[in-house]
């Protein structure tokens, strides 16, 4: 086990490098930036020849590579064309997707797993086709439009809520635009907690527990759910990365300062330095989160070993 | 306004978690901000907030309130008066010797001398500061040995800038420009104090400049408190005790915190939120002109646009262009038809003037008939090709493209290339790559007739983008800019105008106009010409 | 909608359920001989006749599918989008190209059911002519990304090891790409006005969601009794994989693929938006949908029927896979 998490570990190295060139061979691919700095006007050819000396983007695509992560390596993630550094973007933006994703997560999976244990468990019944229902309406209203309504209804009719977050953005606040993240990847769990619960209910393990006279509660949550809950539990460690880095329309809507918005300024304005830093610790991430699944599944299910 | 006092019971509660600071009082004032404080939306400035950095409307704002500069433009005129400057004497419109007021002085106590300003402009015209605004210096004498095309510089400052004394200094221009002092309202020729040089990276953090307000805190990507400067020399005081401004990631979520009572002033009304603002806000709304047009370019460059002849096609599409009826669908009339090549925020005594006629009216079977005498568009089709990343530029081209088809009749001849940022728009339109007609957006850096010509017409200019080229044309702007009688120099700019509409370089659609939304709480909220806020006169019931 | 056309009834109620205790009295014992029985069964009919018995698994499902009312209602309804998107015409008849901005966002008249929208094009039309374009991105992105991701990820989960390895990492990458980016870089070159660039970028980043799904339920099935079982008896790996681990790993991939096609078709969408998704003249619900998104407030009928439409396609999809996967669990018949 500790020999599988360390050459885990040790895989995110060629991932950190192989994702670092890959993502700042597309921003440069993207183009120059310089021109858009000056706006409806035209770019002053000596002042663009300047700025574009300064940041080694008159040199090949391998120099700027090296030279850029000559300076990672001394813990400098360069900076934003605003002037701020991309370290201190990030240092402010982490934290606020962290936890909008946070609880976007504990959404998904208080609400998704109950969810999808009912219609499972009523496979048919007008509970499962309600669900149904409801899953389309998710899946077929754009995010914009339910973050929109939501806002509306909650924080300008009713006023139960702020419409917006405010800077340091706590989770009291996070709540409702969590719940906006939450919903397309709560149909994906609904729906893969129902199919996995309607399956298992049939297998010789829950006839063995029931018929062992074990209490209702315990054989779903104890046999039924325990086993049901890979494939959810795969797809919550894929779906981390999507809600940390393309929680644009979420951030934009509830005002939330976080890496979405971050990520996509940079990728607009064709910034390298941001775009590589944000998507880098994205990846890590990822591996991490996809790590953790990978451990899960062995809790879940002992049969699986891991050398 | 049950949003507002829960609003403020969580700006409360968000202000104890963060510094543990007293949330007393009951002040029932409602809004956004605290006593007479207007809260107001913001966007995080493109650039550095450096005077001669900023060319956008986001960083322009907070320079509004944090300089002032020789000349200030009259918010509601438009007229450049004397702010600093006691007097700009010439005698040949070439050389000037500028007198300053007594009495002004940097929030940090710092006298504002002649110093101040030429320290300030060789910093921006220093090709090693990369400052945006660095060809706004190009007229004066020595700008090419601290700006040169390419290579070090040969100096540190522009040997046409002298100081005579504290209180005067002399500017020498490379030729003659009869309006240049009528230029120096803008914020690029704003003066600086010495911190700025000594401790940028602190000056930048909390910027100190000589206008009505100062910095109180500024947090980048979300915020800047500005609070009201008691010592403010200068006679346009604010009116209000301070001014917070947030940084907003969408206008729409300004606009939600508005009308839920969380902000007091949007500056920028969504698009799509226009057909309810009525609703909304009532006479809270204000919808007037700026400094702004937006039109269509042909490039010129490519010889099936641009061959003689090809004028007629290009009336024609102009013809075929249903303003009227796309500024008050898609645009709920924050657009006005476009009649002329400048903006109505000039005033007719400014030199707007309605010398587009006919050709920037709609009619579709003169259109029609106009096109197919010339022979037609070329290869029989027309992309009109934007970036689509801000703005309704998608729904506007969409818009224009169905007008000139259903004008045409003849199927899908317009269609749309959106273009995914502006930057790839950008490189696009200035390597001449495009081979249709494209978006040019042109925001006035100053309310002159000139602003709205040269750089965009005349021969080889910075922003001719379309390779318009009329020897004509250059000749009348020449003449125009050495008449030291403004009313003669604006109708020689007319003039030169009505050469655009013979030729028709590129097609006016609508002048853009300021939309800007408020609160119960404030009064007196105006827009100037740069569809900025006027700030210091809002006043806080 | 009942899923099926056995009688609902609670499987974890004891005594109530048909299938829990044989004998009606329940125990360890009985399950016991429940379980061996059907351990028997794998055992028995491993060696004889694979041929015949690989048939049979695969006959048996199309036997229980063809049964299925849920079954043929999908298949109806799939059935007429496909006609829909080949033949518009038949159901529409104006032209969706055709618009007059005087009618901007006005709500339904004569002739005009679902209204018209921003730029007073007939929304109706724009539906119906929509469904060309989006029912071949959703099912051609889903089709792709889901064969590719499960083939990858079903051999990742079976074989393990470095294999594995390479391919989760490579999906980690790919997994880090922000879609604005990827749109932006590789279809803001594609100049083409058809719907398959967009459709490969889709398979492109969609794929490595589903490899991991496939891996994740690979690597559960291949533990089952009856796979170890097999494998004792000596199963070679691809009859293993193809026999007994694919048809009880493909429940989530269908669950996840089935409603992906879904936000595909929104994800055209955002690509559209960005200004590199389908280009026009080409009409799609994606495209629709963008535009009515920000005028919910104005104009909510622009986006219902796109909205709608999608909803039905999705709902077609969801309800084939279920039956699908029904016929293929052996568990449930």
């Amino acid at each position: 086990m500790g020999r599988y998490v360390i050459r885990r570990l040790l895989q995110m190295i060629p991932v950190f490098i192989g994702s670092t060139f890959l993502i700042f061979f597309m921003v440069y691919a993207l183009g120059d930036p310089v021109a858009a700095l000056f706006g409806d006007k035209a770019p002053d050819p000596a002042t663009a020849a300047r700025i574009r000396k300064d940041l080694y983007l008159d040199q090949p695509l391998w120099k700027q590579y090296v030279h850029y992560m000559g300076q990672i390596f001394q813990g400098d993630f360069g900076t934003a064309f605003n002037g701020q550094s991309v370290t201190d973007l990030m240092a402010t933006a982490f934290p606020v997707t962290l936890r909008l994703t946070i609880v976007a997560v504990v959404i998904e999976v208080v609400v998704g797993i109950t969810l999808g244990v009912v219609s499972g468990l009523r496979r048919g019944k007008s509970v499962d086709t309600s669900l149904l229902v409801l899953t389309l309406i998710v899946i077929s209203v754009p995010t914009f439009v339910t973050g929109y309504l939501l806002q509306y209804l909650f924080g300008v009719k009713w006023g139960w809520v702020r419409p917006t977050v405010s800077p340091d953005a706590p989770f009291n606040e996070l709540i409702l635009p969590g719940i906006v993240l939450a919903l397309v990847s709560l149909a994906y769990v609904t729906r893969l907690s129902r199919t996995s619960i309607a399956e298992n209910v049939k297998a010789d393990y829950v006839r063995t527990a029931v018929a062992k006279g074990l209490p209702r509660r315990r054989v779903v949550t104890r046999h039924l759910l325990r086993n049901s809950l890979i494939p959810v539990v795969t797809f919550i460690g894929t779906d981390i990365g999507a809600l940390m880095g393309g929680a644009i329309v979420t951030e934009r809507i509830f005002n939330i300062h976080g890496v979405g918005y971050q990520l996509y300024q940079g990728i607009l304005r064709n910034n390298s330095p941001t775009v590589v830093g944000f998507v880098t610790i994205l990846v890590i991430v990822f591996l991490l989160a996809n790590l953790l699944v990978d451990l899960l599944y062995a809790v879940l299910d002992p049969r699986i070993r891991y050398a | 306004m049950r949003g507002a006092t829960h609003a403020k019971w969580a700006a409360c509660a968000a202000a104890v978690a963060l510094a543990a600071t007293a949330c007393g009082g009951g002040s029932d004032s409602g809004g956004g901000g605290d006593a007479g404080i207007v809260s107001s939306s913001w966007g995080d400035p493109q650039n550095p907030l450096e005077p001669a950095n900023t060319n956008e409307v986001q960083g322009g704002k907070v320079l509004d309130m944090l300089f002032r500069g020789l000349k200030r433009y009259d918010p509601k005129t438009g007229e450049a008066v004397n702010m600093l400057a006691d007097k700009i004497d010439t005698t040949d419109s070439q050389h000037f010797t500028i007198t300053l007021k007594d009495g002004w002085k940097f929030s940090n106590d710092e006298p504002v001398t002649a110093q101040s300003f030429v320290d300030a402009w060789n910093y921006a015209a220093d090709v090693r500061n990369k400052q945006n605004n660095a060809p706004f210096f190009a007229d004066i004498v020595g700008y090419a040995d601290l700006h040169p095309a390419s290579g070090e510089p040969k100096a540190k400052t522009m040997s046409g800038l002298v100081v005579k004394d504290p209180k005067t200094f002399t500017v020498a221009l490379k030729a003659k420009f009869s309006t240049w002092p009528e230029t120096l309202g803008y914020q690029a020729f704003s003066p600086l104090p010495k911190s700025f040089f000594t401790d940028h990276a602190g000056w930048l953090n909390k910027p100190v400049g000589n206008g009505p307000y100062t910095v109180d805190s500024y947090t980048k990507g979300t915020g800047m408190k500005l609070r009201k400067w008691d010592g403010y020399p200068g006679p346009d005081k604010a009116q209000n005790g301070g001014v917070d401004l947030k940084v907003y990631t969408d206008n729409n979520t300004a606009y939600t915190d508005l009308i839920s009572g969380n902000l007091d002033l949007v500056d920028d009304v969504p698009a799509q939120q226009l057909k309810n603002v009525k609703n909304d806000l009532g006479d809270r709304y204000i919808n007037q002109p700026a400094l702004i047009i937006q039109t269509l370019t042909f490039p010129l460059y490519d010889a099936n646009w641009g061959k003689a002849g090809m004028e007629k096609v290009r009336q024609g599409i102009s013809r075929a262009i249903n303003r009227d009826e796309i500024t008050r669908q898609i645009f709920r009339e924050t657009r006005t038809p476009a009649k002329d090549w400048t903006s109505p925020a000039l005033g007719d005594k400014g030199g707007f003037k309605d010398v587009c006629g006919d050709l920037c009216t709609y009619d579709p079977a003169a259109a029609k008939k106009m096109i197919q005498d010339a022979g037609g568009v070329p290869g029989g089709k027309i992309t009109l090709t934007s970036n689509v990343d801000t703005g309704s530029h998608r729904e506007w081209m969409d818009a224009v493209c169905n007008s000139i088809n259903n004008a045409l009749g003849e199927g899908p001849v317009c269609t749309v290339n959106p273009v995914g940022t502006f930057a790839d728009f950008r490189n696009q339109q200035s390597a001449y790559k495009l081979t249709g007609p494209f978006r040019s957006g042109w925001q006035a850096d100053y309310p002159l007739i000139q602003n709205f010509l040269e750089p965009l017409y005349y021969t080889g200019a910075s922003s001719n983008y379309g390779k318009f080229s009329n020897p004509e044309f250059d000749k009348l702007i020449d003449e125009a800019n050495q008449e030291s009688d403004s009313a003669k120099a604006i109708g020689k700019f007319q003039d030169a105008e009505k050469i655009l509409a013979e030729q028709m370089p590129s097609i006016p659609l609508w002048y853009q106009n300021g939309s800007a939304g408020h609160s119960e709480r404030i009064s007196d909220v105006t827009l100037n010409q740069f569809s900025v806020p006027v700030y210091n006169e809002i006043k806080v019931s | 909608m009942p899923e099926r056309d056995e009688p609902a009834y609670d499987p974890l109620q004891p005594g109530e359920g048909e299938a829990i205790a044989p004998t009606g009295q329940g125990g360890p014992m009985d399950l016991a001989l429940d379980e061996a029985e059907s351990l028997e069964k794998v055992l028995g009919d491993e060696p004889t006749g694979p041929a015949e018995k690989a048939r049979s698994l695969w006959s048996d499902a199309w036997h229980q599918l063809r049964r299925n009312p849920v079954f043929i209602v999908s298949s109806l309804l799939i059935l007429f989008l496909v006609l829909i998107a080949i033949w518009p015409q038949l159901i529409a008849s104006g032209d969706p190209l055709h618009c007059d901005l005087s009618k901007s966002q006005q709500g339904s008249a004569p002739g005009h059911p679902f209204g018209y929208d921003t730029q007073g094009c007939d929304v109706y039309t724009r539906t119906v002519y929509g469904a060309r374009a989006s029912i071949t991105v959703g099912v051609c992105a889903t089709l792709g990304a889901a064969l590719l991701g499960s083939a990858l990820g079903g051999l990742a989960g079976f074989f393990g090891h470095w294999g594995d390895a390479l391919l989760s990492r490579i999906a980690d990458i790919f997994f880090g790409i922000p879609v604005v980016l990827g749109g932006l870089v590789f279809l803001s070159v594609v100049t083409s006005t058809t719907v398959w660039p967009v459709v490969g970028f889709i398979v492109l980043l969609g794929w490595p969601q589903l490899a991991r799904i496939a891996r994740g339920s690979v690597i559960t099935a291949k533990q089952n009794d009856y796979v170890q079982a097999a494998r004792a008896l000596g199963a070679g790996n691809t009859r293993l994989l193809l026999r007994h681990v694919a048809p009880n790993a493909v429940a989530p991939v269908i669950v996840v693929a089935t409603i992906a096609l879904g936000t595909y078709i929104a994800l055209e969408a955002t690509l559209s938006f960005l200004g590199v998704g389908l280009r026009p003249p080409t009409v799609s619900w994606g495209i629709d949908i963008s535009n009515a998104a920000s005028q919910i407030r104005n104009a909510p009928h622009m986006l219902l029927y796109p909205a709608g439409a999608l909803s039905l396609t999705v709902l077609a999809f969801i309800m084939l896979g279920d039956a699908v996967r029904d016929a293929l669990d052996p568990k449930l018949r």
